[in-house]
């Protein structure tokens, strides 16, 4: 039934019959029957068939008898780790854009055969050719958001404009914050006006520095747990993905977003072939697969993300059909793609994020002992040498250490007096 | 006839012998090569060197690590004895009851503690009910430690447990019938006796709570980090194997020497552990 269901969809849409237009043969498509096709992709990033959605690997093998293992990652940079550690092999992966300009520069990818991706022409003209991908050799567009301002409309005085609102004290304890380098980053780097992918050493440690900053408001650095907090009221602003943040709403109306005004950042995850599969012939049909419009929009339903596929965001019958949130107007503010960084840069981003996740800031509420919370006041040094807490920390051990000696030893003593 | 014998039992041994080069010998080569090489392969130092920026995160793991297990063994020294006290059947219940948790996986544990911490959590919801005033929890060091004791609690219950079970019941009779009263005999002949118990829960839990990482992230909401949190990250986000390396080498020799010191003191009173 399904099946049937997307063919009519498929032909209602193209007018064309589904196999002809491949550049390969049916004979060599047939010849895939019962090969395998392992495919690495984001978690809850595809159609599983819950609520009688439609379930893409599942409709792909039974279309072409291809067997589909599927494993997820949550972020870029795991994903990358895993790659390049070996030990695993993929055919098709679906990264975001800067991680491509990456992989295309290690030579991972693979060269796609667009031939045998006709579905590519649904991909709107805006989204080829972008700047991670300038001739569009290696990837199909998966989907398409931007980074926005979550809100609780019942928690703040009244609705942020600006990325700042994440650095008011007014909030205090009641702000998340990302806790990954690149888009935590980009947000300081809105503020401060700068590129994203600036590659001065100067430039970052000054957004590093208003990273730092923002310790005094108490932000919790929350990757998933932001659908919990966010949904049960207990933070009052988080900076998001935008598709996740229509999901959030599903269960919490009072939240609320806000692209600010200082710009945000654009990105593009696209599906690519890795160097050295095995199947790519297969790899490619599910590219094509991926883009049919009913497995499309199924998908795009699903993920609640913006995709790049015509057939989807111009159909009425889209739950985000024109959606101001999810495709805002465009120009109506600044949006920057991530770059791939050079690699000193990456070494001395990934260092000043190390120094703003262990930075205490001065005379605040410090969360050290226990429950609740008590003033210290400690200097604002840099985190050369021992910080204030850390010689606490060492006070504390070396007290620990002192009474077991003295315990042992007076122990030693009572046994010895006594023989 | 000799010759056969040690032959046997090397065979026998060969498994285990296989097994440790595998996954406890190489991976811990691999660990000490990548702490003195760059990326490209070059003998260095510098990995050691960056170390010092991450004292003050070692310190504060050491010292998590010490509260969580003292707290532990507070909480399970008296918990292990009054199961030991119990007939058989309600030995077998109880010691059930403690590996029940277990069977969860950790990770969902420690996110439900978040739901029930958090400030619109099922705690704060029930002190709102009842008029009390609400205590914030989550994201502080509290919650951390909570975190670890709830986690590693059945490591440190079953290991004195299973002593304290085996435990020559006469003696503590004997003690009795000396005129010890209650305390006297826990403290005299109970607790000497369950230290070899004890010494192997202490390893047990303080070995895995220093080297957390899951739970400060869930439970600390990530402004501070532990040593395990920096070492996952070097792997995991920055790729930067060296450094995450040389910190995991720096914990592995600190844990050696807690665990060498704690072996000394408690073989004084001549008993083998661990």
């Amino acid at each position: 039934m399904k099946r049937f269901f997307s063919f009519a969809l498929a032909a209602a849409f193209t007018f064309l019959p589904l196999m002809s237009s491949f550049a390969a043969s049916v004979d060599e498509i047939e010849a895939l029957r019962g090969t395998t096709l392992y495919v690495y992709n984001w978690g809850e990033y595809i159609s599983e068939g819950e609520d009688d959605s439609l379930d893409v690997n599942k409709a792909f093998t039974e279309k072409y008898g291809i067997k589909v293992v599927y494993d997820t990652f949550d972020n870029n940079e795991s994903m990358y780790s895993k790659l390049k550690s070996g030990g695993v092999k993929y055919d098709v992966v679906i990264p975001s854009d800067y991680m491509i300009e990456r992989m295309i520069a290690e030579d991972m990818l693979e060269k796609l055969d667009y031939d045998n991706i006709p579905n590519f022409k649904y991909i709107d003209e805006k989204y080829r050719n972008l700047g991670y991908d300038p001739t569009n050799e290696y990837t199909v567009p998966y989907t398409v958001s931007y980074v926005g301002l979550i809100y609780n409309t019942t928690m703040v005085k009244e609705p942020p404009t600006s990325w700042t609102a994440l650095w008011d004290e007014d909030y205090t304890n009641n702000i998340l914050m990302f806790n990954n380098p690149r888009d935590a980053f980009a947000i300081a780097q809105s503020i401060l006006g700068m590129d994203y992918n600036m590659e001065s050493p100067t430039a970052w440690n000054v957004a590093a520095h208003l990273l730092e900053e923002q310790k005094s408001v108490n932000p919790v650095y929350v990757n998933d747990e932001v659908f919990l907090k966010m949904e049960s009221g207990e933070a009052a602003l988080a900076p998001y993905y935008v598709g996740d943040y229509l999901t959030m709403k599903d269960n919490n109306d009072d939240l609320a977003l806000v692209y600010p005004e200082e710009g945000v950042n654009y990105f593009v995850d696209a599906a690519c072939i890795l160097k050295g599969t095995k199947n790519k012939l297969a790899a490619e049909l599910y590219l094509n697969f991926l883009n049919e419009p009913d497995v499309a929009l199924a998908n795009a339903e699903y993920i609640c993300y913006g995709t790049p596929h015509t057939a989807v965001f111009k159909n009425p019958d889209y739950s985000y059909f024109e959606d101001p949130v999810l495709y805002p107007e465009e120009g109506a503010f600044k949006t920057q793609l991530f770059k791939n960084l050079s690699p000193e840069t990456l070494a001395l981003m990934s260092t000043l994020w190390d120094d703003v996740k262990n930075y205490v800031p001065g005379s605040v509420n410090n969360r050290d002992f226990f429950f609740g919370s008590r003033s210290v006041s400690s200097s604002q040094d840099d985190a050369e040498g021992m910080t204030p807490q850390g010689k606490r920390y060492a006070l504390c051990i070396a007290i620990f250490i002192v009474i077991c000696i003295a315990f042992v030893t007076v122990r030693y003593a009572i046994k010895k007096y006594r023989e | 006839m000799n010759t056969r014998d040690s032959l046997r039992t090397k065979l026998v041994a060969s498994p285990y012998i296989v097994w440790s080069l595998l996954f406890i010998l190489a991976p811990m080569v691999f660990v000490v090569y990548y702490s003195f090489t760059t990326g490209a392969g070059d003998f260095t130092f510098d990995n050691i060197r960056l170390l010092s920026k991450y004292l003050t995160t070692f310190l504060r793991s050491i010292w998590f690590g010490i509260v969580a297990t003292v707290i532990c063994l507070l909480i399970a020294f008296p918990v292990a004895y009054i199961i030991s006290q119990k007939t058989d059947k309600v030995q077998r219940t109880m010691v059930l009851l403690v590996m029940v948790p277990m069977w969860m996986s950790f990770l969902i544990r420690t996110y439900s503690w978040m739901a029930i911490l958090q400030d619109t959590g099922i705690i704060n919801n029930f002190f709102a009910r009842v008029g009390l005033r609400p205590v914030h929890m989550i994201n502080t060091s509290g919650a951390v430690i909570l975190g670890m004791v709830y986690n590693f609690l059945p490591y440190m219950i079953m290991p004195i447990y299973s002593v304290m079970a085996k435990m020559d019941m006469s003696m503590i009779e004997a003690a009795q019938d000396l005129g010890g009263n209650r305390l006297t005999v826990i403290r005299k002949c109970v607790l000497p006796m369950s230290v070899p118990g004890i010494v192997s829960g202490v390893t047990m839990v303080f070995v895995p709570s220093v080297s957390t990482f899951y739970i400060s992230q869930k439970l600390g909401g990530g402004s501070f980090d532990l040593i395990g949190d920096v070492i996952e990250r070097q792997f995991q986000q920055s790729y930067n194997y060296n450094l995450g390396a040389s910190l995991s080498l720096v914990l592995m020799v600190l844990i050696l020497i807690c665990m060498a010191v704690m072996n000394r003191f408690s073989s004084d009173g001549g008993e083998m552990v661990i």
